[in-house]
C-alpha cells in the first residue's frame, strides 16, 4: 500500500482526474458494491419490503447460480476465450441429475454432485480439446456446442419433466434450505468464490491465466504451456456449470428441456460489470460474483418498483454494453498515467 | 483487432510457398462445400420422393431466405475480421416495430421503411462502439444481442401481433408467379450479385479483404478502415432489418422471440461458406452454396421427421466443423513438424551420450 502510495504521487502530478480513474479500476470490487447500495437503498425507500428477508433470500439464491457460473466464465475470459456454451452444460447436467434421482431415488448426495461436475467437466473437455489442438477461436467453438448440447438435451428430455416430486427431499432442502438465515446456496458460492479468490491469486497456474490473457504470444515464449491452461480453463468452466446445474434443480425442483437457456449472456454481463476485461488478462472472481449479485439486485429491483419484468433483459443488455464502454474509457484515461509512471520508474 | 478468443497462431513452420498452398486449399474447399452438397441433396431424395420435385425447390428457398440475406454482409465483416452476434436480435426487434407501428395505424409499407431504418440505426449503434469507442465487437454483439432482443421483449412481452395484408403475408405461401421460387430468395440473389461484384471487383472489396489481412497495414496503406468497419456494420443492421420485415411478413405475424437463435445459422452459413474465421479470406460464391447446402439439409432432416431442436444438433456441429477441417492441414503439418523435431532431439541426445 505504501508503494501505491508512493507511486501515486509522482503520477499524481500529472493529473488528478488519472488517479480516479485509476481508483477506478483498481477497486472495481468497491464500486460495484457502492451500486449495490445504491439500487437497495433507492428501492428499498421506494419500497421497504424489497429488504424483507424472503426477498433478500431470493435474490441472494438465484444470484448464486449465476455467481457460480461466473467463477468459471472469469477464468476463460481471463485468459482471453469465452465460454458460451455454459447455459446448455447447466440445462443438461440439471437434467442428468433429474433422471438420476428418478430411476435410482436412494443415490448418496455426493455421488449426484460428482455425476453433475463429471457431466459438465466432460463437455468442458470437448471445447477445450477443439479450442487448444484445433486452435480455433473459442467463440465460434462454444457458439457450436451451445447448440449441439442444448440439442442433445432436447432430445434425450423429449417433453418430459422431473418433478419435485420425484426428488428426494435431502436434495430439494438445498434449494430452500437457509442457515441462521443465509440461504445453503448462498454459503455454496461464498464458499466456491472464496476457494476460487484465494487460488487465482495464489497458484502459479492460475497465475497464468491472467500470463496467457495479457499476451498470448509473450506467455508462450516466457514457457507457459498456453495449450494446457486454456483446456484447464475450459474443462474448470465445464465442471462448474455441471455443478451449477446440480445446485439449479435442487432450486428450481423441477427441469425440463429448456433449462439454463439465455444463462451464458447474463453470466458474461456479471463477469463484465465486475470488472473482468473481455480483453483478457484482468479482472477477479470476486468482482464477477459481486456482478452476478448486482445484476439480480437489478432485476428483482425492477419487478419491485413496478417496471415489468419483461424489460429486465433490456436492462441486463444495455448494462453490459455500458459495462464495456465505461471499462474501455477508463482504460484510455489511466493509460498516459501508466506511461508517465513508466517513464518515472526509469 | 478484435481477437477475444482467438488462440495465438504459430506460424506454419513450413517451407512451401504460401500463395500457392492457400489457393489449393481453397479450391479444394469450394469442391467440398459442391460434394457435401450432391450428398444433402441425395440423402434429401433417399428421405423423400417429393424431394426433388420442383415445388420443393420453393420450400427449400422460403426455410434459408432471410438467413441468406443476413449472411451477406455477415461475410464481409468476418473477412474484416470482427462478428455480428446481434443479426437474429435485430431481426426480431425491427419486426417488432413494424407490427407496432401496423398496430398503431401505419400504413404497412412506412412501417416497412421504419422497420428498416431501425435496422439502419441498430448497426450504427453496434459500428460506433466497435469503431468510435474501440470494443471488440464480440462483446459489443454479444451485449446488444441480449439488448435487442430484451427491448423486443418489453415493447412485445407476450403478444403476437398480425393482422398484415394478405397481398404482402403471401410471400410466405406463393412462389414468384411463373417460377418455384420465394421473394426473399429473389432478394437475395439480387444482393448477393451486388455483393460478389463490390467484394471481388471493386477497391472497396480490395480494402476490406487488406482490412482482415492486416488492419494496421491497410490503415498505413491510406484506407480508411474504421470508416469501411462502420459502414459494414450499417449494413448489416439494414439487412437485418429487411429480413425482419420479410419474417414477419412470411409467418404473418410478430413476436419479441421471432427468429431467436438465427444467428447460428448465418454465423454457420458464413464460415461454411469458406470465410475464414480470422479474416482476410472469403467468397459470396462459397457463402451461396453454403446456403444452398444449409437449405437443403434442413428441409431434408424436416422431411426425415427430425424435430428442429435436434437439427440445432447438425447445424452446431456443421459450424463446428467448419472451423476445424480447414485447420486440419494447419495440424497436420503441426503434428508433424513436432514429430519430426522430437526425433531430432532424440537423435542429438543419443549422438551426445555416444560421444561422452
Amino acid at each position: 500500500m505504501t508503494a501505491l502510495a508512493e507511486e501515486r504521487k509522482t503520477v499524481g502530478r500529472s493529473s488528478s482526474s488519472h488517479a480516479i480513474a485509476e481508483l477506478l479500476l483498481r477497486f472495481r470490487e468497491l464500486g460495484i458494491v457502492l451500486a449495490l447500495v445504491l439500487v437497495v437503498g433507492g428501492t428499498t425507500i421506494d419500497n421497504h419490503r424489497f429488504l424483507s428477508l424472503t426477498n433478500v433470500q431470493q435474490v441472494l439464491s438465484a444470484a448464486s447460480i449465476i455467481a457460480l457460473l461466473a467463477i468459471g466464465e472469469t477464468i476463460v475470459i481471463i485468459t482471453r476465450n469465452v465460454d458460451l456454451s455454459i447455459g446448455s452444460v447447466l440445462g443438461i447436467s440439471a437434467y442428468a441429475t433429474g433422471e438420476l434421482y428418478h430411476h435410482h431415488p436412494h443415490v448418496p448426495l455426493a455421488l449426484v454432485f460428482l455425476l453433475a461436475v463429471g457431466i459438465g467437466a466432460a463437455f468442458g473437455v470437448v471445447n477445450g480439446v477443439i479450442v487448444t489442438v484445433v486452435r480455433v477461436p473459442s467463440l465460434v467453438v462454444t457458439l457450436g456446442t451451445l447448440y449441439v448440447i442444448r440439442g442433445i438435451d432436447g432430445a434425450w428430455a423429449g417433453g418430459n419433466q422431473v418433478n419435485a416430486s420425484m426428488l428426494p427431499n435431502s436434495f430439494n432442502k438445498i434449494g430452500y434450505g437457509t442457515i441462521a438465515g443465509v440461504p445453503y446456496l448462498g454459503i455454496i458460492a461464498i464458499v466456491a468464490v472464496g476457494i476460487a479468490t484465494y487460488a487465482m491469486r495464489t497458484f502459479r497456474t492460475a497465475r497464468d491465466f491472467y500470463a496467457i490473457g495479457s499476451d498470448p504470444e509473450a506467455a508462450r515464449l516466457a514457457g507457459i504451456p498456453v495449450g494446457a491452461r486454456v483446456f484447464l480453463a475450459f474443462v474448470l468452466s465445464g465442471a462448474i456449470a455441471g455443478l451449477a446445474g446440480a445446485v439449479w434443480l435442487s432450486y428450481y425442483a423441477s427441469v425440463d428441456a429448456i433449462a439454463g437457456v439465455g444463462y451464458e449472456f447474463q453470466v458474461i454481463t456479471a463477469v463484465v460489470i465486475g470488472g473482468v476485461a473481455i480483453f483478457g488478462g484482468s479482472g477477479t472472481v470476486l468482482g464477477a460474483a459481486l456482478g452476478a449479485l448486482l445484476l439480480n439486485t437489478i432485476n428483482s429491483a425492477l419487478v419491485v418498483v413496478n417496471v415489468s419484468s419483461f424489460w429486465s433483459q433490456a436492462f441486463a443488455g444495455g448494462l453490459l454494453v455500458s459495462a464495456i464502454a465505461f471499462d474501455r474509457l477508463i482504460a484510455v484515461r489511466v493509460a498516459p498515467a501508466l506511461r508517465t509512471r513508466r517513464r518515472a520508474r526509469v | 483487432m478484435s481477437d477475444l478468443g482467438f488462440q495465438p497462431r504459430e506460424e506454419a513452420p513450413t517451407t512451401e510457398q504460401p500463395a500457392r498452398s492457400r489457393l489449393h486449399v481453397f479450391v479444394r474447399w469450394e469442391i467440398l462445400l459442391l460434394a457435401v452438397l450432391g450428398g444433402t441433396i441425395a440423402f434429401g431424395a433417399d428421405v423423400s420422393p417429393y424431394f426433388l420435385q420442383s415445388t420443393n425447390l420453393f420450400y427449400i428457398c422460403l426455410n434459408v431466405g432471410e438467413v441468406a440475406i443476413m449472411a451477406l454482409p455477415l461475410t464481409l465483416i468476418v473477412i474484416t475480421g470482427e462478428i455480428d452476434l446481434s443479426v437474429a436480435s435485430t431481426l426480431g426487434l425491427t419486426g417488432v416495430l413494424m407490427a407496432e407501428l401496423f398496430k398503431h395505424g401505419w400504413p404497412i409499407w412506412p412501417a416497412m421503411l421504419a422497420a428498416v431504418a431501425l435496422g439502419v440505426v441498430l448497426g450504427a449503434f453496434n459500428g460506433f462502439l466497435v469503431t468510435r469507442i474501440g470494443l471488440p465487437s464480440l462483446a459489443v454483439t454479444i451485449g446488444t444481442l441480449t439488448l435487442y432482443r430484451g427491448i423486443a421483449q418489453g415493447i412485445l412481452p407476450t403478444d403476437t401481433i398480425g393482422g398484415f395484408p394478405t397481398y404482402l403475408t403471401k410471400i410466405g405461401v406463393v412462389p414468384i408467379p411463373g417460377t418455384h421460387l420465394p421473394y426473399s430468395i429473389a432478394f437475395f440473389a439480387v444482393l448477393a450479385i451486388v455483393f460478389a461484384v463490390v467484394l471481388h471487383a471493386t477497391p472497396l472489396g480490395r480494402a476490406i479483404f487488406a482490412i482482415g489481412a492486416g488492419q494496421e497495414a491497410a490503415f498505413f496503406a491510406g484506407i480508411r478502415v474504421k470508416r469501411i468497419k462502420f459502414w459494414l456494420f450499417v449494413l448489416s443492421g439494414a439487412m437485418c432489418g429487411l429480413a425482419g420485415v420479410l419474417w414477419s411478413l412470411r409467418f404473418a405475424s410478430a413476436r419479441y422471440d421471432s427468429g431467436s437463435g438465427l444467428e447460428l445459422f448465418v454465423v454457420t452459413i458464413v464460415l461454411l461458406g469458406g470465410v475464414s474465421i480470422f479474416g482476410g479470406r472469403g467468397t459470396i460464391a462459397g457463402v451461396i452454396v453454403a446456403v444452398a447446402v444449409l437449405g437443403c439439409l434442413q428441409t431434408a432432416l424436416t422431411a426425415d421427421l427430425m424435430p428442429a431442436q435436434d437439427q440445432n444438433i447438425v447445424v452446431g456441429a456443421l459450424l463446428v466443423a467448419s472451423v476445424i477441417v480447414p485447420n486440419g492441414g494447419d495440424l497436420y503439418r503441426r503434428a508433424r513438424v513436432r514429430l519430426r523435431s522430437a526425433a531430432a532431439r532424440r537423435h542429438a541426445a543419443a549422438a551426445q551420450a555416444e560421444s561422452q
